[in-house]
């Protein structure tokens, strides 16, 4: 990747961080920690790869999006922002009553938002849904789905996963954002679902491994992926947990949890050190 | 009736969805390894290009179909009620009843008349299950007509729909001068003295206990109730009113089912004594159906005997 979209993109994926930060202040309750591991794909996807119009986004030929780890709706409002799909400043609202922005995605109120989620393991089935309608009737558009690793437990996944494979589906491609800590735990602490790449190769899976946050790497994913070879792709994503806030990375604690308003301040200066670090 | 008609509306189902094949193509069937039983092997056999088999994973297959709907397109998918609406209520509820997405879940083997398959597979809750997520249409059609008018009308509606078929063969009601419409009740038979509501293969019983009934002299108003969801309140205050009493027939449990929600509307606009026929608290077992609609009082016989009781204490 050239080096002036690589920097673009770690800009922008840094402003993504400080919605996510703002948003989850503002709300006092949220998912920070997915959100921020996430964000430097959720960048790729809507800055790089997903053919989306915030003008038009109900565009019958856009590509689709599904947030499976419905959860780090944060992560998602704030790329959507910075995208144009609503004015940055909204993201405040999150998670008030009135709000458009709700805890976990609702695709009626959302601009933006392909399907509504937050029970685990639905988002991806929905995506095979999106994925086998655009084969059935012909059309073009890819279908991508974030899942997270904890949300690999779902049973439902892999009865999505079997699906995909079966019905050759290769219009769709799943991001697991594998930053290896759930609620109660690191995975295998848990109930882990690993190893991962090799249960969506035995699924009959294209799989490719990447640092989660090296664009490089992502885009090398993402380009492959565009390939098709008659298989679905599983693009397996090394994160960390809280990814850009020190206090936060690789810590459970942030998987639910709001920053207080001193904690806010901290998060803050730090990304935006980062931000004038890049620009 | 030598001369009866039966069909099981599971059949309906199956030649219905291929009839609307025909006429349109912006549709697709999916099933979870049933399709010899819920019939939409009808449809796969004269579309097989557009019948997906999602194998024995029925969550999965309730979020495909919220998914296809998403992008503008038709979809309707099948199991048996157990699975449709019980296995995978959670799917039903936030993949299609939250985005409130124009699926059509077509359930077959419904209620105790499932047969010898027994409890496991005797859905008697489903109508409860989807009635109580916002924004759904259930519908429990009374025999092969009505059934297949519901699939067409289900079709054309916005927005996610559930409807119920039998597996045993029930005779056929209704001819091409009846125009179905979702929301509308059907008075069948008339009568001031008393009303018997009823909803899916307990309409052919009811009306056959409305005859015994008249040997009695009671004159019984028959209605048939197959939009569960939502209800027709108008027919219901009407008979309410004009007769004082009613018995409601279900082929479900007395809870959250026709009865339930009969109740509501007559205790808040016109309170008149109702009684439940249904599925009291329990599970079913196997048998034929036949004896087992029988031994749980979905029958006739039953209907004529609590409707008299109800009819003789107004």
């Amino acid at each position: 990747m050239k080096a002036d979209a690589k920097k673009e993109l770690e800009i922008i994926a840094c402003k993504v961080r400080m919605g996510v930060i703002e948003s989850v202040h503002a709300a006092k309750s949220g998912h920070p920690g997915g959100s921020l591991s996430s964000s430097d794909i959720l960048t790729y996807l809507y800055f790089n790869k997903l053919n989306v119009d915030p003008k038009n986004p109900d565009m019958p030929e856009r590509d689709r999006f599904v947030l499976s780890k419905g959860h780090i709706a944060p992560g998602l409002y704030s790329v959507l922002a910075q995208k144009g799909f609503f004015p940055v400043e909204d993201l405040k609202t999150l998670r008030h009553i009135g709000s458009f922005l709700q805890g976990h995605p609702d695709k009626k109120g959302t601009p933006g938002v392909d399907m509504s989620s937050g029970s685990l393991g639905q988002g991806i089935s929905c995506a095979v849904g999106m994925a086998l309608s655009a084969k059935h009737f012909g059309n073009n558009y890819n279908v991508y789905a974030l899942l997270g690793d904890g949300e690999c437990e779902e049973g439902q996944v892999w009865e999505a996963a079997m699906f995909a494979a079966n019905k050759k589906l290769d219009n769709l491609v799943a991001i697991v954002d594998f930053n290896g800590l759930q609620i109660d735990g690191t995975l295998d602490e848990v109930n882990s679902p690993a190893p991962l790449d090799e249960k969506f190769k035995a699924f009959g899976w294209n799989v490719i491994t990447i640092d989660g946050h090296n664009f490089d790497e992502i885009d090398e994913a993402f380009n492959k992926a565009s390939s098709k070879n008659g298989k679905p792709t599983a693009i397996i994503a090394k994160t960390v947990k809280g990814k850009g806030v020190s206090f936060m990375e690789n810590q459970v604690g942030w998987h639910g949890s709001a920053p207080n308003d001193e904690q806010y301040e901290i998060a803050m200066q730090e990304l935006n050190a980062a931000l004038a670090k890049l620009q | 009736m030598a001369d009866t008609v039966k069909i099981a509306t599971r059949e309906s189902y199956g030649n219905a969805l291929k009839a609307l094949a025909e006429k349109h193509d912006d549709f697709i069937v999916l099933d979870a390894d049933l399709a010899a039983a819920t019939k939409t092997g009808i449809f796969k056999k004269a579309f097989p290009e557009r019948f997906y088999d999602c194998g024995i994973a029925e969550q999965n297959m309730v979020s495909i179909a919220a998914g296809v709907a998403t992008t503008g397109k038709k979809v309707f998918c099948s199991s048996f009620a157990m699975f449709a609406a019980g296995r995978a209520f959670e799917q039903v509820r936030n993949s299609i009843g939250y985005p409130h997405l124009h699926v059509v879940i077509g359930a077959t083997h419904a209620g105790i008349s499932v047969g010898e398959d027994g409890a496991t597979h005797q859905c008697n809750e489903d109508l409860a299950l989807m009635s109580v997520i916002p924004g759904m249409t259930v519908i429990n059609p009374a025999d092969d007509y009505e059934a297949k008018a519901a699939v067409f009308a289900a079709y054309e509606h916005d927005g996610p729909v559930y409807i119920r078929f039998g597996r045993l063969a029930t005779p056929v009601l209704f001819d091409d001068s009846y125009k179905f419409e979702i929301g509308k009740g059907v008075e069948m038979k008339d009568g001031n003295d008393i009303t018997i509501i009823a909803t899916g293969l307990m309409v052919n019983e009811a009306l056959t206990a409305a005859d015994a009934l008249k040997a009695d002299g009671i004159n019984a108003r028959v209605i048939n109730i197959s939009t569960i969801k939502p209800i027709d309140k108008d027919i219901i205050i009407k008979a309410a009113k004009e007769t004082g009493a009613i018995v409601t027939a279900e082929e479900h449990s007395v809870i959250g089912g026709l009865g339930s929600a009969v109740t509501d509307v007559v205790c808040e606009s016109c309170p008149v004594p109702v009684k439940k026929i249904g599925v009291e608290d329990r599970f079913g077992y196997s048998g034929p159906a036949k004896d087992l609609l029988v031994k749980f009082g979905l029958c006739a016989e039953n209907i004529a005997k609590v409707t008299k009781e109800l009819y003789n204490n107004k």
